[in-house]
């Protein structure tokens, strides 16, 4: 009875002790001399809801799993190097914060995606301050909601696509706020594939080899003041729904199969007050129904959008064309998609009651522009005299663009 | 030569036709800025311009003064002065003072408009280079036409001819053979038919400034090489240093076995 | 001076010279005279270098003339038909030729002497051919050459200034000079040429005195004489 008592009473104590650990979070820390040396060996000391606090230092670990809800925070930026070994940082718990750390060498493998930080089945994660350089997977989440990937700078060296990863990848997530990131010269930027209603906001993502954004199969997905440049194309969003795009610029994507944007089978999208500038093509449009594209400005672009295969109900009103090479092309004579008051530089009508509306129609095809789809060589005639006449002459008479496509409101002043 | 050039080019200058080539240009200039208000759309239609008109007023100005010139260049003769100086002399002092009304003409509304705190400089100044070039080449091109011509309305003739066939109907054949043969290979043979017509030439140098994003569409790896870096700027002005050098040089030869 | 031998020169199917042979060594007036297209200015331009020949040796001054030019600064020519460039004033002009040749000139004295001065800030263009010609001839005789060339130094020239014209030649022609002279005004060759040249079909038909040509024609008149040398031929 007494030995009962004694037992019911240590364990009594026990448990008071673990609650008061957990009721006042520890700090535990890690350094290079200190008694906790790794991250490793201070995940396992820690209990949930402590801070890890790691100094300055370089830490060559890899395989780290965070199974329990902790805060891992950096101090002047500690290095954990995984010296190309494999994965570095598993999450498999909710509520982990990893705050300031620059992680270095993900391993490349050809089997598994190895990521610098990965999150499994987890959620309210917050990923932030993380710098990533030598990586093959950035940031993957993975089945995994109600998480923020906020302020992280992932710079990759990616020379090859079947060799390197993406730098923010979502797969199968909902609910992710992904804002102020930087993402460079990895495969594609950011990729969403099955994930549902996430937020992009003011992210830069330049210089990686196939596409700064890519949406697969997603849905409800908002993206706005987001800087894409110097891409294999800016972005790509293909078989999604209602995606949302406001305010971001797309720039000097260039290349023969390089894209602004491109869409592919997507339907009831917003794109609005988004900047094309110095692009290849603009937009790409294949495939892709009941699009509203308002207040953009499409400048200096190839082509400021290209229209391929059936495409239909959509809206382009009150965008501005300036100064592009071609500023539509259409490989079909059958158009169904709506043109109005917009803007085009190569407008040369005339306003004589000035009410802002140029009297006469504009039609945006170029006979030209068929004959590049057609034979591509041909662009090196572009700007011709001969060129102008033969788009004149079409212009007065329509034989080989569709008859219907014109901008009966073309404005005479450009949106500001 | 340098004697016979001034001389030339002070009597040019002087010439009403100048003063009209010049106010075209400052009239143009003007009304593409002061009444748009937008520099890269003023760019874009001033290279229309300048890659038709150039070679057209350079043609027509050359054989004009030649012919015009005729009784003098006879007085030169008999002075002991070398005939190519005079023959070159002239030429140059054509052709530079018609690149003078253009440089200035166009110079100065874009200098008011603030161009030098503009991105858009130096499409402008290439845009300039490329019809001093123009000018430089057809005026050679009209001295060579006048020099084997010595009957006025046939140098005439031949020289709207050279520009029209420069200007539109080349282009056209070479639109057609590029159509026709399309399931060939075709970047080569269009890099090399461009080479052989200034006009081309002056556009291509444009387009890689103003349409490099389109240009940049095509997969062709001869095309990508051409305009994707260096090579198409490098070549195109040589080729277009090329088709001043030849004329001038022809000048230089045909004068000298020529009866007066 | 000039020495010219075998000169030959066509212009298309038109052989205009067929072997010309010339030597003019001592000084004085030559007129080279003869009926149209018989090649008179083509033999001109060919000492000038402003047509080059098929064949045969041309020098000026002991010196072959081809791809040469400097030799020029020994002639002063007076083409026959005066046009300037228009935009030009009679003094500019002036000293245009005095800023090419690289010599001084005496304009002034000839400018008084064809009382030219009123011209002299008007442009090219606004003159009548009489005054052209004194333009004409003051750029020529402004200079201190030893063979002087007038293709048809009379033409458009009032009464005064046709005698101002033969004292200038006489006076040149008495500082020892080379004086070629082509005409029409017959009266005018016999008052000044110390000798003929006479061409036809490309040749030199006659040359010497005016006097050889009367014996040799049996003609005291000069105009007779000369188309005596014509008929002749023909017959």
């Amino acid at each position: 009875m007494q030995i009962m008592m004694d037992k019911l009473l240590k364990l009594l104590y026990c448990t008071l002790i673990l609650f008061s650990v957990q009721g006042v979070a520890q700090t535990v820390e890690v350094c290079n001399t200190c008694e906790i040396n790794s991250l490793k060996e201070a995940i396992q000391m820690a209990v949930a809801g402590d801070t890890i606090l790691i100094k300055k230092g370089t830490y060559k670990e890899y395989n780290i799993v965070v199974d329990k809800p902790l805060t891992i925070k950096g101090e002047n930026y500690p290095i954990i190097d995984g010296e190309d070994k494999g994965e570095i940082i598993r999450v498999t718990s909710d509520h982990v914060t990893i705050d300031g750390l620059f992680i270095i060498n993900v391993g490349t493998s050809y089997t598994s995606d190895h990521a610098a930080i990965r999150v499994v089945r987890s959620e309210h994660f917050l990923i932030q301050n993380v710098v990533l350089e030598q990586l093959f997977f950035g940031i993957y989440i993975e089945k995994s909601s109600n998480g923020i990937i906020y302020h992280n700078k992932i710079i990759g060296d990616a020379q090859d696509e079947y060799n390197s990863g993406n730098g923010i990848q979502l797969w199968y997530s909902k609910n992710v706020l992904v804002e102020r990131n930087i993402v460079q010269k990895v495969r594609d930027g950011i990729y969403l594939e099955f994930s549902d209603n996430i937020i992009i906001n003011e992210n830069t993502s330049t210089n990686n080899l196939r596409y700064g954004l890519h949406f697969m199969f997603s849905n409800d997905d908002l993206y706005t003041n987001n800087l894409f440049e110097n891409n294999g194309a800016g972005v790509a969003v293909m078989f999604s729904k209602r995606i949302k795009m406001h305010h971001n610029t797309f720039r000097k994507n260039w290349g023969s199969a390089a894209f602004g944007l491109l869409l592919k089978e997507i339907n009831d999208a917003e794109i609005k007050n988004n900047v094309f500038e110095e692009n290849t093509v603009g937009i790409n449009i294949e495939g892709s129904n009941r699009i509203v594209y308002a207040n953009n400005d499409f400048i200096s672009n190839g082509y400021a959008v290209k229209v391929l295969g059936a495409c239909y109900a959509n809206t382009f009103e009150k965008n501005n064309f300036l100064y592009n090479s071609f500023d539509l092309s259409y490989n079909s004579k059958i158009n169904d998609n709506v043109f109005k008051d917009n803007y085009w530089s190569s407008y040369t009508g005339y306003d004589l009651d000035r009410n802002g509306i140029g009297d006469v129609p504009y039609r945006p095809v170029k006979l030209f522009s068929y004959v590049v789809n057609k034979t591509p060589e041909t662009i090196i005639l572009m700007r011709s005299l001969f060129i102008d006449i033969i788009d004149f002459s079409e212009k007065v008479s329509p034989v080989f663009t569709p008859d219907n496509l014109v901008d009966m409101t073309p404005q005479i002043k450009r949106y500001e | 030569m340098l004697k016979i050039l001034k001389y030339s080019f002070f009597d040019l200058i002087r010439s009403r036709w100048s003063y009209v080539y010049l106010l075209f240009y400052l009239l143009l200039g003007c009304v593409l800025l002061f009444l748009n208000n937008d520099l890269s759309k003023a760019i874009i239609t001033l290279m229309n311009v300048i890659i038709i008109l150039v070679p057209l007023i350079g043609t027509i100005f050359g054989v004009m003064y030649y012919y015009n010139s005729k009784e003098f260049t006879e007085l030169l003769l008999a002075q002991p002065i070398k005939r190519s100086s005079i023959f070159i002399g002239q030429y140059l002092g054509v052709a530079l003072s018609l690149s003078m009304s253009l440089v200035i003409g166009l110079g100065i509304p874009f200098a008011l408009y603030g161009l030098f705190q503009s991105n858009e400089i130096w499409d402008f100044v290439l845009l300039l280079v490329t019809g001093t070039f123009l000018t430089l080449i057809f005026t050679a091109l009209a001295f060579n036409i006048a020099l084997y011509n010595e009957n006025k309305i046939k140098g005439f003739s031949y020289s709207i001819l050279l520009w029209l066939f420069m200007a539109v109907i080349y282009d056209g054949l070479f639109l057609m053979s590029l159509i026709a043969f399309q399931s060939y290979p075709l970047d080569s043979f269009s890099i090399g038919a461009t080479m052989f017509n200034p006009i081309d030439l002056s556009r291509i140098l444009i387009l890689l400034k103003l349409d490099i994003s389109a240009l940049l569409g095509y997969t062709g790896a001869v095309f990508q090489k051409f305009f994707g870096t260096g090579f198409g700027l490098f070549i195109s002005i040589g080729a277009l240093s090329l088709w001043v050098i030849l004329p001038v040089y022809n000048i230089y030869r045909k004068c000298r076995k020529k009866d007066f | 001076m000039i020495n010219i031998e075998q000169l030959h020169k066509r212009f298309g199917k038109n052989q205009v010279l067929k072997g010309v042979d010339l030597e003019i060594t001592k000084k004085g007036v030559f007129a080279i005279l003869g009926p149209n297209g018989s090649g008179k200015t083509t033999l001109i331009k060919t000492i000038l270098g402003m047509v080059i020949p098929d064949k045969g040796k041309l020098l000026v001054g002991g010196i072959p003339i081809n791809k040469n030019w400097k030799y020029r600064d020994q002639i002063d020519y007076l083409p026959q038909i005066a046009n300037f460039p228009a935009n030009l004033t009679v003094q500019e002009l002036i000293e245009m030729i005095k800023d090419l040749r690289n010599h001084p000139g005496e304009d002034k004295k000839l400018i008084a002497l064809f009382k030219l001065e009123p011209f002299l800030s008007k442009k090219l263009s606004n003159l009548s051919g009489g005054t052209k010609q004194k333009v004409n001839l003051v750029l020529t005789l402004m200079f201190d050459s030893p063979i002087i060339i007038l293709d048809e130094p009379t033409s458009g020239l009032d009464p005064i200034a046709l005698l101002h014209l033969k004292a200038l030649i006489k006076e040149e022609k008495a500082k020892g000079k080379i004086i070629l002279i082509t005409s029409h005004i017959m009266s005018f060759v016999e008052e000044m040429a110390d000798e003929i040249v006479f061409l036809l079909e490309g040749k030199v038909y006659f040359k010497g005195s005016i006097e050889a040509l009367k014996t040799q024609t049996q003609e005291s008149n000069f105009e007779h004489a000369i188309a005596n040398l014509l008929t002749f031929d023909h017959a």
